[in-house]
C-alpha cells in the first residue's frame, strides 16, 4: 500500500467523510485519491481560512472534517485557528504539506518553514512530523486523538516522508 | 429601514430554519431577538459564515440560513465561486448589504461604491442570485426557502446600528447546543 493510499484508508476507517484541500505539488496524489474516493465528500477551498470554515461546517452537520493544505496556510490560518476552531472546540486534522525542509528546489518555501514549528506551537496544535514513510503508521492514532480531544491536530508531512509515496 | 428592521422582520421567516450568523452585532441582534438553540452566533473569524453555513448544508438535510455581510463576504470573495461549484438546495446564502463594515463604526464597503456583489455570485456561477431591498427582505426569503434550491439573496438596505448587548454566551455552549438542535431535528 503506497503512503497515499495509506492515508485515505485512514481517514476513512476513522469516518472522516468531508475533506477540503488547497493544493501543493507533495499532496497531488493523496488529493487524487481523496477526489476518486466514493467514502469521501472532497470540495476544493480557495483558501485555507475559508476551508476550515466548510470544516467546522461539516463537522457541526455531524460529518467528521479534514484540511489539506500546505504549510505557507499556518501563516493564512492563525486567527481561524484561533477564534472558530480552538474557540469552539472543533476538531480538526490538518495534513500539512511541509515546503522548505531538506530537498526543497524552491529558496522561499524556507521561509515558512523556519516559523512553521514556532507558530503551531505558540498555538498550541499538537504537532507530529512524518519525515520517513513508515511515520505514516501514526496517522490513525493521530486521527482518533484529533477527536477524542476536539482540537485542531497539525501533521508535518515533508518531501523525505513524500518521497516513499 | 437598517439591518437590525430587517433582521426583526425577518425573525418570523427564519426562526425555524438552522442560521448561521455574521460576527459582530449581526450576531448580537439576532441574539436579542431570537435567541434559540438553531441560531449558530460567530464570536470571531470576520468571512466565514458562508463558509460554515455552506460546509452544514453539505453534510446533513435542514435548511441554512448564513446571514452574512457585504464587508464579510468582500473579506473571503473565495467563498462564492465553492458554494457556486457545490450547490446544496438546503442552503440559502443572505448577504445584509448596507455598504458599510456596521459593527467597527460603519466605514463605507465597495459594495455601497461601484462593486455589485449580485453581479459578482452570479459571475463567478451562483446559479439563482437575487437582489432586493430591505422592504422586500420577507418576501425574498420566503421564496427562496419554498423554492428549494441553493439561493444567493444581496438584500441592500441602510447603513447604521442600534445599541445591543454584547453575547456573553461560551462559545463552546453556542455550538454543543447548535449541535444538539441539528441532531434532535436530522433524529
Amino acid at each position: 500500500m503506497s503512503v497515499n493510499q495509506r492515508i485515505v484508508a485512514d481517514l476513512v476507517s476513522n469516518n472522516v467523510s468531508f475533506v477540503t484541500t488547497v493544493p501543493c505539488k507533495q499532496l497531488a496524489g493523496v488529493i487524487e485519491l481523496i477526489d476518486k474516493s466514493e467514502e469521501i465528500f472532497h470540495i476544493p477551498s480557495n483558501k485555507e481560512d475559508e476551508g476550515m470554515g466548510l470544516c467546522a461546517g461539516a463537522y457541526m452537520g455531524g460529518k467528521r472534517s479534514a484540511i489539506i493544505m500546505q504549510n505557507t496556510a499556518i501563516g493564512v490560518t492563525i486567527n481561524t485557528l484561533a477564534t472558530l476552531i480552538q474557540y469552539y472546540h472543533i476538531p480538526l486534522p490538518m495534513l500539512i504539506s511541509y515546503r522548505g525542509e531538506l530537498g526543497e528546489p524552491v529558496a522561499c518555501q524556507v521561509e515558512m518553514a523556519v516559523h512553521t514549528k514556532a507558530l503551531l506551537r505558540q498555538l498550541h496544535i499538537p504537532t507530529y512530523h512524518f519525515h520517513h514513510p513508515d511515520d505514516a503508521q501514526e496517522l490513525d492514532a493521530i486521527l482518533k486523538y484529533c477527536y477524542m480531544s476536539k482540537k485542531p491536530v497539525a501533521i508535518l508531512t515533508d518531501a523525505s516522508f513524500w518521497k516513499g509515496a | 429601514m437598517i439591518r437590525s428592521e430587517v433582521l426583526k422582520q425577518l425573525i418570523p421567516v427564519i426562526s425555524d430554519h438552522l442560521v448561521v450568523c455574521n460576527i459582530g452585532l449581526p450576531s448580537q441582534e439576532l441574539h436579542m431577538l431570537d435567541d434559540q438553540p438553531s441560531n449558530f452566533y460567530m464570536l470571531g473569524t470576520m468571512g466565514l459564515a458562508s463558509s460554515i453555513g455552506l460546509g452544514l448544508a453539505l453534510s446533513q438535510p435542514q435548511k441554512v440560513i448564513s446571514i452574512d455581510g457585504d464587508g464579510s463576504v468582500l473579506t473571503n470573495f473565495g467563498t462564492l465561486p465553492t458554494i457556486a461549484n457545490n450547490v446544496a438546495d438546503n442552503f440559502i446564502l443572505l448577504i445584509i448589504d448596507n455598504g458599510s463594515y456596521g459593527s467597527t463604526g460603519d466605514q463605507p464597503t465597495y459594495a455601497g461604491m461601484k462593486t455589485s456583489l449580485t453581479a459578482v455570485a452570479t459571475a463567478c456561477g451562483c446559479e439563482n442570485v437575487v437582489e432586493c431591498r430591505g422592504e422586500n427582505a420577507v418576501e425574498t426569503v420566503q421564496a427562496a426557502l419554498d423554492s428549494d434550491r441553493m439561493t444567493i439573496i444581496v438584500c441592500k438596505c441602510d447603513s447604521g446600528n442600534i445599541k445591543v448587548p454584547v453575547i456573553d454566551m461560551d462559545p463552546v455552549v453556542i455550538r454543543d447546543r447548535f449541535m444538539k438542535e441539528i441532531d434532535r431535528r436530522n433524529a
